[in-house]
């Protein structure tokens, strides 16, 4: 044998123009096999994209929960009831060492003359106000925390140190309603976690599912084509990519279900807010979120139709 | 060009198909090989292919041992060699140009070459006017010959052929021989695995027997 028939017979490696090539091919080939059955992938698409849309969904309900939560929270007040006995001087002394308190945002201070008049606004009690002989109301300092301050337990070390100055009767926070929110929005990620991994592996399920039954339908393609000296690698691919068309596609049908459902609740939900004078507005998907998307539905379009294709390829051997 | 130093062969269900067998075929030779159905012949050719691994001795191809070759080498020796098999396994979804140009396109050809190189296989073998045929409308030996045009067009230095005429009648069984034995006549080594003792008394090449899995004879040419 002559040394160029010899150089048969070595490994070579394919270089980078090669590969490219390689690439493209799987690509184009890939493609072809989803356009030869129109049907059946959209059908796919679908299921795929229905399926992921519905941890997106839930995702996007936590998280406009949570910023709910959070403008509620930026509505905490700790109220400081005061003796009845301060002085002017130790009142300005009070409030100097609470503004210099780096977790206070500002506060308001309610005479007690003001808190009556407050009082007789909202309660609409004249004639029991009336009869008593002075006001009953202590002065109030009504101490906004700083927005940054937004666990339970900061707040509540807030009010330990505010409870130990000079001057102060009791201090109040309602933290009940906190804390079981707190406790709802940790147990819906936990949820949502839970429901995400499930559906995941449902997307990898089904993926890998369409993916093996296609290469089912090309096995003897796969024998012919490892007779003509095809690698491994080379049969994959175009398996690999359709199972990242599956997932990109899907993907990009769940963030179409999901910003077409936000987009379809966003006018009753404004609705429900002005009821509530709140100018609240659902939180939609950002294209981040979008890109995100697509990079999971394409990592989970791969890796199900890796599993597939190469529990396929032990099997087709040639013969 | 090939050497099997005592190689036997056992399958998994323990049937022995080749017992010891030692052979050298030299570079441009050409070769065939016969003996009843379940003799080995087969089972020989898919030693050399690489579709079968031997379970004793050694088997070279040029100056390889290809019983040490690694899984990972094996498509690249493959593509080394050309291989026929009386079902030409040709891809119904494709036309003859794409069946053909398939060994180019695995091994990473330039899309220009391709088309260059499949004409000149289709037309060694007669079929230049059908490349954009589909497989199923062409005859059975049209068929064949498709899978011949496959075979050849990465210029491989070996040639192997099992049973390539046992579908064909005697005529087309012969156009396909001569066909191997034009291509050995530019350097090809050619390795054809036939029971029709006819066509190999036609031919004239040397010729190889086995019997229950063992070489029984080396005769050399028969004129």
């Amino acid at each position: 044998m002559d040394n160029k028939q010899a150089s048969y017979f070595a490994k070579r490696s394919p270089n980078v123009s090669m590969l490219l090539r390689f690439h493209v091919h799987a690509m184009f080939a890939s493609l072809w096999r989803l356009a030869r059955r129109p049907l059946a992938s959209v059908m796919t698409l679908l299921i795929i994209g229905i399926v992921l849309s519905l941890p997106i969904g839930l995702y996007v309900l936590l998280h406009n929960v949570q910023v709910l939560s959070h403008r509620w929270h930026s509505g905490t007040q700790i109220a400081m009831y005061l003796q009845q006995n301060i002085t002017p001087a130790q009142l300005t002394q009070l409030k100097v060492t609470i503004n210099n308190n780096k977790q206070v945002d500002h506060l308001r201070y309610i005479s007690p003359t003001q808190g009556l008049t407050e009082f007789q606004q909202q309660a609409g009690i004249n004639d029991i106000l009336a009869l008593l002989k002075h006001n009953p109301l202590p002065g109030v300092l009504e101490v906004y925390p700083h927005a940054a301050l937004t666990s339970p337990q900061a707040v509540t070390q807030l009010m330990t140190q505010l409870k130990k100055l000079p001057n102060v009767a009791s201090v109040q926070l309602n933290m009940q309603w906190l804390k079981r929110l707190y406790a709802f929005i940790n147990l819906g990620t936990s949820i949502v976690t839970v429901f995400a991994t499930l559906l995941a592996f449902a997307v990898l399920l089904i993926i890998g599912n369409t993916i093996h039954l296609a290469t089912r339908e090309h096995r003897q393609e796969m024998r012919v084509m490892r007779l003509v000296g095809s690698t491994d690698a080379f049969i994959r691919r175009p398996f690999l990519y359709s199972g990242i068309w599956y997932g990109l596609a899907g993907g990009a049908i769940a963030w179409g279900l999901v910003y077409g459902a936000l987009w379809w609740l966003q006018t009753p939900v404004q609705h429900l807010a002005t009821l509530y004078d709140s100018s609240f507005k659902l939180v939609s998907l950002s294209g981040l979120d979008l890109l995100a998307i697509l990079a999971i539905g394409a990592s989970l379009g791969l890796l199900g139709s890796w599993i597939a294709v190469t529990k396929e390829l032990t099997n087709a051997k040639i013969e | 060009m090939i050497r099997f130093d005592n190689v036997s062969k056992r399958y998994a269900n323990g049937h022995e198909a080749l017992a010891q067998v030692s052979l050298q075929i030299a570079q441009g030779e050409m070769v065939f090989l016969t003996g009843h159905s379940g003799a080995g012949k087969s089972t020989l050719l898919k030693l050399i292919a690489l579709i079968e691994p031997a379970t004793q001795g050694q088997i070279f191809l040029g100056k390889m041992n290809i019983c040490r070759i690694t899984k990972k080498a094996e498509p690249y020796l493959r593509r080394s060699m050309g291989i026929i098999l009386q079902n030409p396994h040709l891809l119904p979804d494709r036309n003859v140009f794409h069946n053909v140009a398939l060994p180019l396109v695995v091994a990473g050809v330039n899309y220009r070459d391709v088309g260059r190189r499949v004409r000149a296989a289709l037309d060694k073998v007669g079929l230049l006017s059908k490349e954009r045929a589909t497989p199923t409308l062409l005859s059975s030996g049209e068929q064949q010959r498709v899978g011949i045009a496959r075979a050849i067009v990465t210029k491989p230095a070996l040639l192997l052929a099992d049973e390539p005429t046992g579908n064909l009648d005697p005529t087309l069984s012969l156009e396909i021989m001569e066909l191997f034995a034009q291509f050995n006549q530019v350097g090809v080594t050619v390795l054809v695995a036939t029971h029709d003792l006819g066509i190999i008394a036609r031919m004239s090449q040397r010729m190889l027997v086995l019997k229950n899995g063992r070489l029984i004879t080396r005769r050399s040419k028969i004129y």
